[in-house]
């Protein structure tokens, strides 16, 4: 950084934060409004909690000369998306009690709460902290919830998967006493004492930062999104390493060229204890390099593309005993989730179930939170966040396996109705909670889907598996990159049209049709769709076919993101 | 349509020829040539030592005025921050006198005292306006947008073409600024997604055009002649003034309906202070009217000397507010031994009980009767217009006046009620209709004449409306004593009246202190006197330096209340009883320095 750009201003608020601390626990009896101080709002995301408003009623509340009706979305911390029934449970209480009556599954593998108010937010972030989870680092800059593959029942290292992933998670989560003095009433650090976080230093990271763990063939954390990634080489049903990932990640904005999505490059293959030595020294070396001047160019993504994978491989082994060896072959089929009962190789079932985009709630058609409520109460087995925003309920008996079909029946929670488009589609959560939405995406999501169904049902490929994913801005939380049919908001009612991913994540998508309304969105999928259905070769995915018949020019290399369509 | 004639009131102290010369002569000059003049003959005026009473525009106003160049900037992302900062500084290199506001914190009627501006705006969804640019969008595209002869602006828009309404809030700006007279300092430049080297151009440009302007211009804000003569108004003489905003200003979820409502007085010459009630004249609602035609089965249009009954029960006489003098006479109308026993001398406290918790229907529904409709309009007293606390100051808003009016609607006796004043402005008032207005003045609620003393005011629910008024003054007259609001309410969420006003306050440093009960955020119910408690030691401390005290709202709970704490407070202050903290009250009272508004 020789031409000294002046740091960005989250970089100060970082510094002067006193490890994360700012102006929270002042900010938190401030009664003259609903939101915390300024700064403090980039400090809240480090513990877990963005401050939103609902925007359903900004414009009239600023007529009603009342400031926007704040509230806070909290967003807990859970490796690989692993909870008790006891769990489940508390998180349930708290969804209800403070929360706007649901509970939301993120693409992640964590749980988010939206709606808790200012004057809630020390008691929720308690009860929480008593079901011995938390939200410390679910958010801001530094390493986020690490994903790990959720259905036990496909591989045998599954469980050496997981155990790496929690490892990693405790190793690179951070240090400060902040968490604890603010929300919990922990003592407070000494006057002039300064805490050291061993892995991140005074400033923690550039931008945010994402790690996953994949076993193939099965891609559902869709690890080449991942900013780190380790794919598990399995060898004689042993888990012999992981290959390493750098560089992943969704975001961009709109009309700025210079922010792309971009897949992960494979660096090498390291050793399963090697695991967290490996990730100190990516996370570190982004820490050194990452670009803190501009927001928008701080990701690993960036950094790499900057100095290139070689220079970044060279920094990596530079800060480990043992160079990486050179990557292994791997291979992914699949990024979605395999609904209903699947037995593991000890005997124990699993049942995954479909949750549209995430969201668990009490409707007057289903009383899904009641039903999982129930589920939990049973106290049997364990409950597994899918990164496509499903739960897996995991490690049942025979005899539980009965149990819980009986309720799966009391509910209607089985997926047999639920079309292959509608199971393999997420979208984030957009309107009218998330600050950064432009077009609605969770509310939306699900009534495309019927409409593009119906085309599917028309043109006689209903049964075809498409990967449809929407987010309501460009940054990406739903990873719309990676689908068959993305869809990225624009302005209410108008999204991007992307497509041309592969099925199984390797492949990134490219616009089609920009800033288009429902109306345009149907015909130009209805012609699509139905010269896929004429001239499909066998068994051959819709993203797949519009490379290979040209509609969708793939030209390669990831970081060629903007390169036109056709 | 713009013409000068058209805003010169009726007192105009010159003759018609003079009158068409300066119009004529006006239309042919171009706005710095104008401006120039306008200084020009106010110097004459003060050169020629005439009797002329000095425009009343306050002297506030016009020392922030100075010439200089406004960056105003609405924008979703930052970059019309980013933008307005870089401008500014390079303002400040080729030292071109200039301030930067966000449209969000800019009071739009302030755009009238602006000589030049530039705004930088971007462009949302389907052409609308940043959220921080629509409060300024609006005002300049109502009906209360002012003429803006004097500005010069330009503005640069920010948008990405793949929208189809392409930098279109920019445009709208552009154009309106125009349509209200203001003149360009040079073109709009529309921006793309690539904006750097466009605006940098406006920006060079824009400096260029200011430094010209603004130095030129060296005279001005000179305030438009206002009528000299004062108009008085009065209940038998009111103005007839236009409605022209109606805002419900409580939540959506909110139990109450609490309102904005201003009128315009533009060439009224109607004078207020701080402190002063706006008399509304008002109607009772056409259902409770009709609702007693009904129970009194007399026809609506009966006449009564010369008036239907329906008129004289809506526009004349007070049919909501029960009083002793109505049961004596309605019980002599209808017979009732019922009514009359209420009225026996040891029935006292039962009748004062029996007329706070009816309304003039519910006695009769309870004692029916079938007079003759000129005998029970005898009954009833005359309608008198109602009075709200001003909550804007005259230096802030100078053709307008707003009060704060909570609408009265309950269930009682199995019916809905409403109270007459507080509906006819929620539920029957459209922005647009004309009502009659007078100030009451209220001599004895009025800001310190010190502007150092420091002010502490107790308001809670629509008891703060003349605190904003209070607020808008100290702010514009740069009062520099200390200022502490206490308010309350039911909900923070739903009824924090007023909210974006204190925060702007309290973010410039207007608002000292300012500390809240919402009796019900949390489990116990927690009030304004529990907040005067909690701070005594600093509200005794700040007593002790002069300041007043001021309590408007609810006379019968809220009142009494404060006062016991207030006592609390000086007890604990002066670290004796209660008889001495009587007597500092006492004292603060004679003084002035203890005023109460409450009803």
């Amino acid at each position: 950084m020789s031409d000294k750009k002046p740091l960005s201003d989250v970089e100060r608020i970082k510094t002067e934060s006193r490890q994360l601390r700012g102006t929270l626990s002042d900010s938190l009896v401030d009664r003259l409004t609903g939101a915390i101080a300024a700064d403090d709002t980039q400090l809240s995301k480090f513990h877990g909690i963005y401050q939103q408003d609902d925007r359903d009623l900004r414009a009239e509340r600023r007529k009603q000369m009342l400031e926007p009706a704040f509230s806070f979305m909290i967003r807990a911390r859970i490796p690989g998306g692993r909870m008790t029934p006891d769990q489940w449970l508390a998180f349930d209480a708290i969804g209800r009690e403070y929360a706007n009556d649901s509970v939301r599954v993120t693409t992640r593998q964590a749980i988010q709460f939206h709606g808790v108010i200012k004057r809630e937010l020390k008691t929720t972030m308690q009860a929480i902290n008593a079901s011995l989870l938390d939200t410390l680092a679910a958010c801001g800059d530094v390493n986020r919830n690490v994903m790990a593959p959720a259905n036990p029942a496909l591989s045998p290292v599954h469980d050496a998967v997981q155990a790496a992933a929690k490892s990693l998670s405790d190793h690179l989560c951070p240090r400060t006493g902040a968490y604890h003095e603010v929300w919990l009433d922990g003592e407070k650090l000494d006057v002039g004492g300064e805490e050291v976080e061993p892995i991140y230093g005074k400033t923690y990271l550039p931008r945010k930062f994402k790690t996953g763990f994949v076993i193939p063939p099965d891609n559902d954390v869709d690890v080449y999104s991942q900013d780190l990634g380790f794919v598990a080489v399995v060898e004689d049903d042993q888990l012999a390493g992981f290959n390493v990932l750098v560089g992943g990640g969704m975001g961009m904005s709109h009309g700025e060229p210079a922010t792309y999505p971009r897949l992960a490059s494979t660096i090498g293959f390291c050793k399963p204890n090697a695991v967290n030595a490996v990730a100190e020294a990516v996370v570190t070396t982004q820490r050194d390099f990452g670009d803190r001047t501009n927001r928008k160019h701080a990701r690993l993504k960036y950094t790499i593309d900057t100095h290139g994978v070689d220079w970044f491989r060279d920094q990596v082994n530079e800060r480990l005993p043992t160079p990486l060896a050179p990557p292994r072959d791997v291979l992914f089929t699949h990024t979605g989730d395999r609904y209903g009962w699947h037995q593991s190789r000890d005997g124990s079932w699993n049942h995954t179930f479909f949750i549209e985009n995430g969201r668990i709630r009490d409707t007057e058609d289903r009383a899904l939170m009641t039903a999982f409520r129930t589920l939990a109460e049973q106290g049997i087995g364990e409950f597994i966040l899918t990164p496509n925003q499903n739960v897996i309920l995991a490690g049942l008996t025979d005899a539980e396996r009965d149990a819980a079909d009986a309720l799966i029946e009391q509910y209607k929670l089985g997926s047999d109705s639920v079309s292959a488009l509608r199971g393999a589609s997420i979208a984030c959560v957009g309107f009218p909670t998330c600050g950064l939405a432009m077009a609605e995406s969770e509310r939306y999501m699900p009534e495309l889907v019927t409409h593009v169904d119906a085309l599917l049902a028309k043109h006689g490929i209903a049964d075809v598996p498409i990967v449809a994913r929407m987010t309501g801005c460009p940054n990406g939380c739903a990873r719309p990159y990676l689908a068959e049919i993305g869809l990225v908001g624009k302005a209410p009612g108008r999204y991007n049209l992307l497509l041309g991913a592969a099925f199984n994540g390797e492949r990134m998508n490219r616009l089609y049709r920009e800033n288009i309304d429902e109306a345009e969105i149907l015909a130009t999928l209805d012609a699509l769709l139905g010269d896929f259905a004429r001239e499909r070769a066998a068994a051959e995915h819709f993203g797949d076919f519009l490379i290979r018949t040209g509609v969708i020019a793939y030209v390669g290399a990831s970081d060629n993101f903007h390169v036109a369509a056709a | 349509m713009s013409t000068p004639a058209s805003k010169i009131p009726p007192a105009l102290p010159l003759a018609t020829e003079q009158l068409d010369a300066l119009t004529a002569l006006g239309k042919s000059m171009r706005p710095e040539a104008l401006l120039w003049s306008s200084g020009y003959l106010a110097g004459l005026a003060a050169a020629t030592g005439s009797a002329v009473t000095a425009p009343d525009a306050p002297a506030a106003t016009q020392t922030e005025s100075d010439a200089q160049l406004t960056i105003l900037y609405g924008s979703q992302t930052g970059n019309g921050q980013r933008l307005a900062e870089e401008l500014a500084v390079q303002a400040a290199q080729r030292s071109v006198s200039a301030r930067i506001v966000n449209m969000a914190d800019y009071r739009a009627q302030e755009i009238k005292k602006e000589t030049a501006v530039a705004l930088i705006v971007s462009t949302h969804g389907e052409g609308d306006p940043p959220d921080d640019a629509e409060a300024l969008y609006e005002y300049l595209h109502s009906d209360r947008a002012p003429k803006l002869a004097s500005l010069n602006y330009t503005v640069l828009a920010l948008g990405d073409s793949s929208y189809a309404q392409f930098c279109q809030t920019g445009i709208d700006f552009d154009e309106r600024l125009a349509e209200l007279g203001a003149s360009r300092l040079h073109n709009r430049v529309d921006c793309d997604t690539d904006y750097a080297a466009a605006a940098e151009a406006w920006a060079d440009a824009t400096l260029t055009a200011a430094n010209e302007h603004l130095g030129a211009s060296s005279v001005r804000s000179v305030p438009t002649l206002h009528a000299v003569q004062s108009a008085r108004y009065t209940a038998e003489h009111p103005l007839a003034a236009e409605v022209i905003v109606n805002q419900k200003i409580t939540g959506r979820a909110s139990t109450k309906d609490v309102r904005h409502v201003e009128f315009d007085l533009s060439g009224s010459g109607l004078e207020y202070q701080p402190g002063d009630a706006l008399g509304v004249v008002v109607a009772n609602p056409p259902v409770l009217v009709d609702e007693f035609c009904d129970v009194l089965s007399l026809d609506r249009d009966i006449d009564v000397d010369g008036t239907s009954l329906a008129t004289l029960l809506s526009e004349r006489f007070e049919i909501t507010v029960a009083s002793r003098a109505f049961v004596e006479r309605y019980a002599e109308l209808a017979g009732s031994d019922g009514l009359k026993a209420l009225l026996a001398d040891d029935a006292r406290e039962q009748l004062v009980a029996y007329i706070a918790d009816r309304q003039i229907i519910d006695i009769v529904r309870e004692h029916p009767s079938s007079p003759d409709a000129a005998r029970f309009v005898e009954c009833l007293r005359p309608l008198k217009p109602r009075l709200y606390s001003i909550a804007s100051s005259p230096l802030v808003s100078e053709d307008e006046v707003a009060v704060t009016v909570a609408a009265v609607r309950y269930e009682a006796f199995g019916r809905p009620h409403w109270g007459a004043a507080s509906t006819h402005l929620a539920d029957r008032t459209d922005v647009g209709d004309v009502l009659s207005v007078y100030v009451e003045a209220n001599p004895r609620f009025r800001l310190p004449e010190d502007p150092a003393a420091a002010v502490i005011m107790i308001g809670p629910g629509t008891g703060v409306a003349p605190f904003r008024a209070f607020l808008e003054h100290r702010d514009a007259t740069g009062a520099s004593g200390k200022n502490w609001l206490f308010f309350g309410d039911r909900n923070s969420r739903e009824d924090f009246l007023y909210q974006l006003d204190w925060a702007r306050y309290r973010k410039r440093g207007l608002l000292t202190n300012m500390d809240v009960a919402f009796s019900r955020d949390q489990a116990d119910k927690v009030y304004v006197q529990d907040r005067l408690r909690e701070h005594a030691a600093e509200l005794f401390a700040w007593l002790e330096e002069g300041a007043h005290i001021y309590v408007c709202g609810d006379a019968s709970q809220m009142a009494p209340d404060v006062h016991e704490a207030l006592l609390d407070v000086i007890a604990a202050g002066l670290g004796k009883g209660r008889d001495a903290a009587e007597d500092y009250l006492k004292t603060l009272r004679r003084a002035g320095r203890y005023q109460r508004d409450v009803y």
